[in-house]
């Protein structure tokens, strides 16, 4: 080892321990003086509730398989969707224009609505047209109308893939004879697709914790099978176990992002 | 002349005394234990449904929880103009810190698991749930039998205790679905995405009578079925000097009466509703 | 001369008198070409004939690189015609595909395509417009990697190589669809002065194999070596056109004469 490089390890080292203790630190200051605010015990008996949590944590975890199934296939049909939207925006000839208005005008709309109202009017709007069961279950218009809003912020996500893949590209492509589909197919889709994960996966996060909003239609996934066991034990308890689960699944799904995003910085310096 | 003067005046002495230590000994109780001394302040939903509440106007008196209210005020020495109302949720009336009302009331079960974070009166109604499906469906051809209920698909708003009722006391074959509010129930069977809503059965009278378009009341649960017939109570703060007094207010109340004849002016008579037959 | 033209529209093989008995590989007749209001190509006309390599010297911005794109069709031209063979490809509307696959081009900064390994680049379009069997395209990768030296390159990604290898590997892109005209567009003005030589070495093994070459080049003693023509343009027009040994030593054209005083004292 090199002075150099021994310097540096110690630096390190150095640093790790420092931020160690002040983490310590200030953990412990804020354990010291939470419990000294007087209502402490009431908040503990009311969120912090052990043997509650014990009780309902189970219950819990099996309503969140249905946040998982929901998630599941949601999200293959909302990347076939964007990936059409986006191609509908990046149309360039004349005949097809209409296709790019639609493009922009679907993207305005379901960008422009929040989700949990799109999900009430879909939800609740066309099975009241009179659809016999089972097409008109919530979990369908609930699914559809989370995949039109996601789908609409993945195909602007996927467009600006799209436009960051260089002209020359595209010419070196039709340059070889590639039809205008062969050139997006194998060249422009893999480079903007590959180029935008790290942006996709932030919806993909966030998909995870939006599936509860179909809750508000009938579903009792985990957040409403929490709210069911807020009302009957008048205690919120369960809604911090609720929010356990769904930290279990969106941290790990966060860092990883974070590595992508990182991993593509350090190749493109 | 004189002794009939005299006869009066010790009359209206009696009177005035009498009146005076009745409400003396009722705001004794509660004097100093109420959120504004000399008012009391009662908390409904947002918005108050009928017939608990006629046109979410809970200070008319008119609608069963409005008028329990300004009985039991009146028994605790609280005259009409010295009752406030206020809104809250069913979270602000659990959560913990300082409550902004004396007692609340929407309807709230009295739950031995509630008990832990706040505090219920002894029970101003007793009832059961019912269920309601929709004339003319395939459900509304059920037999009022656990095992022709089973088969349905239920629907109930979930801040209620209908789930955990269903799940214990029938088991339905089908999940259940769960709506934000009785509005949101509605849209749901009238769009047919379930076949049956569990309601308390004033409520269930009244949503059939009035909110959804041909509903029809399959049945009532019988209340010895029910390991606790759904008993509703005043919410209070966890541990409130108040509860002696409601209590015995409200005590008073069923007492001479006056609970049933509330009972009968603003809720519809559930007798003819056909029990649900658990043994089937 | 004959050749099969059946995939090109009816309308594109009208054959004008003037052309069958002479035929050049490629006639270019009057064409010009605009970016808004600047003509970058000004009534161009050129004949190259069949094998032969025909270098574009001038300066940054004479439009060589235009020209060339106008070639392959990458770009409309506004205004001329452009024979390739007995065919005309500059009719508005024609479909650009199979021009595309007679005229190779090969640009300064390569654009290979950098999610795909090089086997990947040079088999796509002979997969996907030629219809070959991946069998097929790969065995002609790897005969013409090994003929550039580059076989054992085949499975690395564009980014492992060098800017001469990338370039090669271009070349070799573009030879796998066994073009009848190879347009190099710049193709060593992106590399390191130590690489260049080793893409000059594929284009004269690509001459020697009587390929059809248009080269737009700042190398001058390249031009001047392996050249049969030389075309000198200036904003947009042909100023000169002259074996390289005329061109070199005694150009007609003051312009010309400028213009090489001004390059080769660099």
């Amino acid at each position: 080892m090199t002075p150099r490089q021994r310097y540096e390890q110690s630096e390190r080292r150095r640093s790790v321990i420092v931020a160690a203790v002040s983490l310590a630190a200030v953990g412990a200051v804020l354990a010291w003086l939470v419990p000294m605010a007087p209502g402490w015990e009431a908040v503990k008996r009311s969120f912090f509730n052990w043997p509650i949590l014990v009780k309902t944590f189970p219950t819990l975890l099996k309503a969140f398989m249905l946040d998982v199934m929901i998630f599941a296939w949601s999200l293959p049909l909302i990347i076939v969707l964007a990936l059409v939207i986006a191609l509908c925006r990046n149309v360039r000839s004349a005949a097809l224009f209409p296709l790019r208005v639609f493009g922009a005008f679907y993207t305005d709309i379901f960008r422009g609505v929040p989700t949990i109202l799109l999900v009430y009017l879909i939800g609740f709007g066309i099975p009241g047209l009179g659809l016999p069961r089972p097409w008109n279950s919530p979990y369908l218009w609930g699914t559809v109308a989370l995949v039109l809003t996601y789908s609409a912020y993945v195909a602007e996500v996927l467009r600006s893939g799209i436009e960051s893949v260089h002209a020359s590209q595209r010419s070196a492509a039709h340059s070889l004879g590639l039809s205008e589909a062969d050139t997006m197919r194998y060249v422009v889709l893999p480079q903007a697709i590959r180029r935008q994960i790290p942006a996709m996966m932030n919806f993909v996060i966030a998909l995870q914790k939006d599936v509860a909003l179909l809750s508000f239609i009938g579903p009792v996934e985990l957040l409403r099978q929490a709210n069911v066991y807020k009302s009957l034990m008048a205690n919120f308890t369960p809604y911090v176990g609720a929010a356990i689960i769904f930290l279990c699944v969106t941290i790990p799904a966060t860092r990883y992002t974070d590595h992508l995003l990182a991993k593509q910085r350090a190749q493109r310096s | 002349m004189a002794t009939w003067f005299h006869q009066s005046l010790v009359a209206a002495t009696l009177l005035a005394m009498a009146a005076a230590s009745q409400a003396i000994a009722a705001n004794e109780c509660a004097t100093g234990h109420t959120l504004t001394e000399g008012r009391l302040t009662v908390a409904t939903g947002n918005p108050a449904y009928p017939p608990w509440v006629m046109n979410d106007a809970p200070q008319s008196g008119e609608g069963f929880e409005s008028a329990i209210a300004y009985a039991v005020a009146e028994r605790m020495g609280f005259d009409k103009s010295a009752v406030d109302w206020v809104r809250t949720s069913f979270d602000e009336a659990i959560q913990p810190g300082e409550k902004n009302f004396d007692f609340n009331l929407q309807q709230y079960s009295i739950k031995p698991e509630r008990l832990e974070v706040i505090d219920f009166s002894t029970p101003y109604y007793t009832t059961t749930m019912a269920v309601v499906v929709k004339e003319g469906s395939a459900a509304a051809a059920t037999e009022p039998t656990a095992s022709g209920l089973k088969k349905l698909k239920f629907g109930a708003a979930a801040g209620t205790t209908s789930q955990p009722f269903l799940a214990k006391e029938l088991q339905p074959e089908q999940d259940m679905l769960l709506y934000d509010d009785n509005a949101d129930v509605v849209a749901a069977i009238s769009a047919n995405q379930i076949d049956a809503i569990v309601f308390d059965l004033p409520s269930a009278l009244f949503v059939t009578a009035v909110q959804l378009d041909g509903g029809k009341l399959l049945g009532q649960f019988p209340v010895e079925n029910n390991e606790s017939p759904d008993n509703f109570g005043l919410l209070m703060a966890k541990g409130s000097a108040l509860k002696p007094c409601v209590d015995a207010a409200i005590e008073s109340l069923a007492a001479d009466g006056t609970l049933k004849q509330i009972e009968s002016q603003w809720l519809a008579d559930g007798a003819g509703v056909p029990v649900i037959d658990m043994s089937k | 001369m004959t050749r099969s033209n059946d995939e090109l529209p009816a309308s594109a093989r009208a054959v004008p008198e003037s052309l069958v008995n002479e035929l050049p590989r490629l006639r270019l007749e009057s064409v010009s070409k605009c970016f808004d209001e600047v003509t970058v190509c000004d009534q161009i006309t050129l004949d190259i004939a069949v094998g032969e390599m025909l270098c574009l010297i001038g300066a940054s911005g004479s439009g060589k690189s235009t020209l060339l794109r106008c070639l392959n069709l990458l770009e409309p031209v506004d205004d001329g015609r452009i024979w390739l063979d007995n065919t005309e490809i500059s009719i508005p509307g024609l479909d650009p595909g199979p021009v595309r696959k007679r005229i190779g081009i090969v640009f300064q900064s390569f654009n290979l395509f950098p999610h795909m390994t090089v086997m990947d680049n040079i088999t796509l379009a002979p997969k996907r417009v030629l219809q070959q069997e991946p069998e097929q395209a790969q065995s002609v990768a790897r005969t013409l990697l090994a003929q550039f030296g580059l076989e054992d390159k085949a499975k690395e990604y564009p980014d492992r190589l060098s800017g001469g290898q990338q370039q090669r590997v271009a070349i070799v892109r573009a030879l796998a669809m066994k073009p009848e005209v190879m347009l190099l567009d710049e193709i060593t003005s992106a590399l390191d002065p130590e690489l260049v030589g080793e893409v000059l070495d594929v284009v004269r093994a690509l001459k020697g194999q009587g390929m059809t070459i248009v080269l737009a080049t700042h190398e001058m003693s390249f031009a001047r070596e392996v050249a049969d023509r030389v075309c000198f343009l200036d904003k947009g027009k042909v100023v000169e056109v002259a074996p390289p040994e005329v061109m070199f030593s005694n150009p007609a054209q003051q312009r010309t004469q400028q213009f090489l005083r001004r390059v080769l004292q660099q």
